[in-house]
């Protein structure tokens, strides 16, 4: 091995300097919501806050979890999440399986159809009104069936039901299973690394959504979290519940949005160290071309 | 967690476009195919109908921008109004400064957030401690889990009056800036969140193409007298050039679509000057004053664009570097 070059060394060293702070600047802004989220009011205000809270407080975080609106929005993203997790994954699977059939007749039109909307999607305007005539505007539909399918996911399936030896189906074929047979209980058995992933990859999207809610819900009752964040940072609502005291008020008005952002961020943050990896190994699954 | 990356020269690209390599299709009609394997058909008859329904019911119902609408009434208009609505926006002094702002805002997240991913991937690459460059890239790709509503409260709240960044400021003897509240600042803003949100994440394709890339190449360029820089000109960036040239082109096919969420997030009235693009404003048009047809003109008109730059995109790149989406 050439004992590495003198520049080479110092460039170590500069690299070094430059990734960390990549981390640092990745990472600041929450170190700085957290404090913020704990701080007090006059601090925040003066601008004091930058890693660590200063003037300890608990009152807006009080207030957020007494009030009832935050809950019932946390509430509607996991109930929306699952059902559009859950109708997302029956469809896509459906849909990879076959085409992963290579020798199914009309397979090449059935891939152009899904691959074609990648490019060219109806837009904005077209999309609400045919949400709106469907009559699925206010319901859990209106979020679900729209993006049912992300042709990337389906990509990623199909590549790795692609990957499956033949041989395996060929036998149940041969011991009598039907096609449902086989897709159940020989090739999604198979498949339970990429369809978690495939989960995830839905789950995550579905749970981080905000635009559709926003786009055909009516009502504040039936907005996901991600909404009543966004309604907070656009200044359209104060937050938390009325018949607090001056004092209150204005802490609340202070922290607020830092206190949600921390409570909406959590749950992400906390099974992100154990996704990760999903994650990417997923990603280079549908970017590789096998 | 291992891939099936494979160790010579198909590029990596990020689709599984058909043709190919499919083995040929049995003899005969559809008769026989549909009786052989109706079940599978079966199986395709949802997906087919959510593609139907809102994938390309939505694309013919562009039609109304040709054609009169009224809501309540049927999604494909009522009477045919010819090229009413394009004249109207092309006459529309708003939809000019929302189209030079969409240029704008594209162009300059096609200048930073496409090359940045590429450096830090090289650096992650020269990194000798797999422990750090673990870390840094973990580190690096949490942003993009992150609702994209998380991301812009996290900006605002940076920029706030009383956030870091003024604060900083102050140390500098600046006077505070309202950041949010000035359209000249808006640009910036959006290009910065972009790259805090997406570099790392960006770099995934690369560092994958990187460890595709033959040791031996390395090896033959230092026996040639290489030195380091000259090994990643000659030898790394060759290596990943396919991977650039992919998403390049995709990064060329969403130009016009520029970041519509965010921008909505970010975005106020006070800075609609410099912040307002033709996604936000076919949203407002739609939408909030109901001129769906006009709005409708306006969204084909972005989407024909994008259709238009990314297949001129993908044929440039086949005539030039032999790299392509299909």
């Amino acid at each position: 091995m050439v004992k590495p070059s003198r520049s080479y060394r110092v460039f170590q060293g500069v690299n070094g300097v430059v990734l960390t702070f990549v981390v640092l600047v990745t990472l600041y802004p929450f170190a700085n919501i957290v404090a913020r989220s704990f701080s007090g009011e006059r601090q925040i205000r003066a601008g004091e806050v930058t890693l660590w809270p200063k003037g300890f407080n608990l009152t807006t975080y009080r207030i957020v979890f007494q009030d009832s609106m935050f809950w019932r929005n946390y509430g509607n993203t996991v109930f929306y999440t699952v059902a559009s997790t859950v109708v997302a994954m029956v469809l896509t699977t459906c849909y990879a399986y076959v085409l992963s059939k290579k020798n199914l007749k009309g397979r090449g039109v059935l891939v152009g159809i899904a691959v074609f909307t990648m490019f060219f999607t109806g837009g904005l305007i077209p999309n609400y009104i045919l949400v709106t005539e469907l009559g699925l505007k206010n319901s859990v539909w209106a979020i679900a069936l729209p993006n049912a399918i992300s042709v990337f996911n389906l990509l990623v399936m199909k590549a790795f039901f692609e990957s499956l030896p033949t041989e395996l189906e060929e036998a149940a074929q041969i011991d009598g299973l039907s096609t449902y047979g086989i897709l159940f209980r020989v090739v999604l058995p198979l498949s339970k690394a990429v369809v978690a992933t495939m989960v995830l990859f839905y789950t995550v999207s579905f749970w981080n959504s905000w635009f559709s809610a926003f786009l055909y819900m009516d009502h504040s009752d039936l907005m996901p979290v991600t909404v009543y964040l966004r309604n907070l940072i656009a200044g359209a609502t104060g937050g938390g519940n009325a018949g607090a005291g001056t004092a209150e008020l204005s802490q609340v008005g202070a922290s607020i949005q830092a206190v949600t952002i921390v409570l909406t961020a959590l749950p992400i943050i906390c099974v992100y160290p154990f996704v990760q990896r999903f994650f990417v190994s997923g990603v280079m699954l549908g970017a590789v071309k096998g | 967690m291992s891939t099936s990356v494979k160790s010579a020269s198909p590029p990596p690209s990020l689709e599984n476009l058909p043709g190919a390599v499919a083995r040929p299709v049995p003899r005969g009609g559809w008769r026989r195919a549909l009786r052989r394997d109706w079940q599978l058909y079966s199986l395709a008859v949802l997906p087919l109908l959510f593609f139907l329904v809102f994938r390309y019911l939505p694309m013919i119902g562009n039609v109304i921008a040709f054609r009169r609408f009224e809501p309540g009434g049927s999604m494909f208009g009522e009477d045919w109004v010819g090229l009413r609505y394009v004249r109207m926006f092309l006459s529309d002094p708003t939809f000019w400064q929302v189209f030079r702002n969409t240029l704008w805002l594209g162009g300059l997240t096609l200048v930073f957030c496409f090359p940045i991913p590429i450096v830090l991937a090289l650096l992650l690459n020269e990194v000798r401690r797999r422990s750090l460059k673990r870390f840094v890239q973990s580190v690096s790709y949490l942003p993009h889990f992150l609702s994209i509503v998380i991301v812009a409260g996290l900006t605002m709240q940076m920029l706030a009056t009383d956030g870091p960044v003024n604060h900083a400021l102050g140390w500098f003897g600046h006077d505070e800036i309202r950041f949010i509240q000035e359209p000249d600042w808006f640009r910036t803003i959006y290009v910065g969140s972009e790259i805090w949100q997406t570099a790392g994440w960006g770099t995934i394709l690369y560092l994958a193409a990187l460890t595709t890339i033959d040791e031996d190449l390395y090896e033959a360029a230092r026996i040639d007298g290489a030195n380091r820089w000259r090994q990643i000109w000659h030898v790394t960036l060759p290596g990943i050039r396919p991977t650039m040239v992919t998403l390049l082109i995709l990064n060329v096919g969403t130009f016009m679509a520029v970041g519509f969420e965010k921008v909505l997030l970010l975005y106020n009235p006070l800075t609609y000057p410099s912040a307002d693009v033709i996604s936000t404003y076919v949203y407002r048009a739609g939408v909030e004053s109901n001129s769906f047809s006009y709005a409708a003109a306006i969204g084909l008109f972005e989407a024909v664009i994008g259709l238009v730059l990314i297949t001129t995109a993908n044929t440039l790149s086949r005539r030039t570097v032999g790299t392509s989406l299909w």
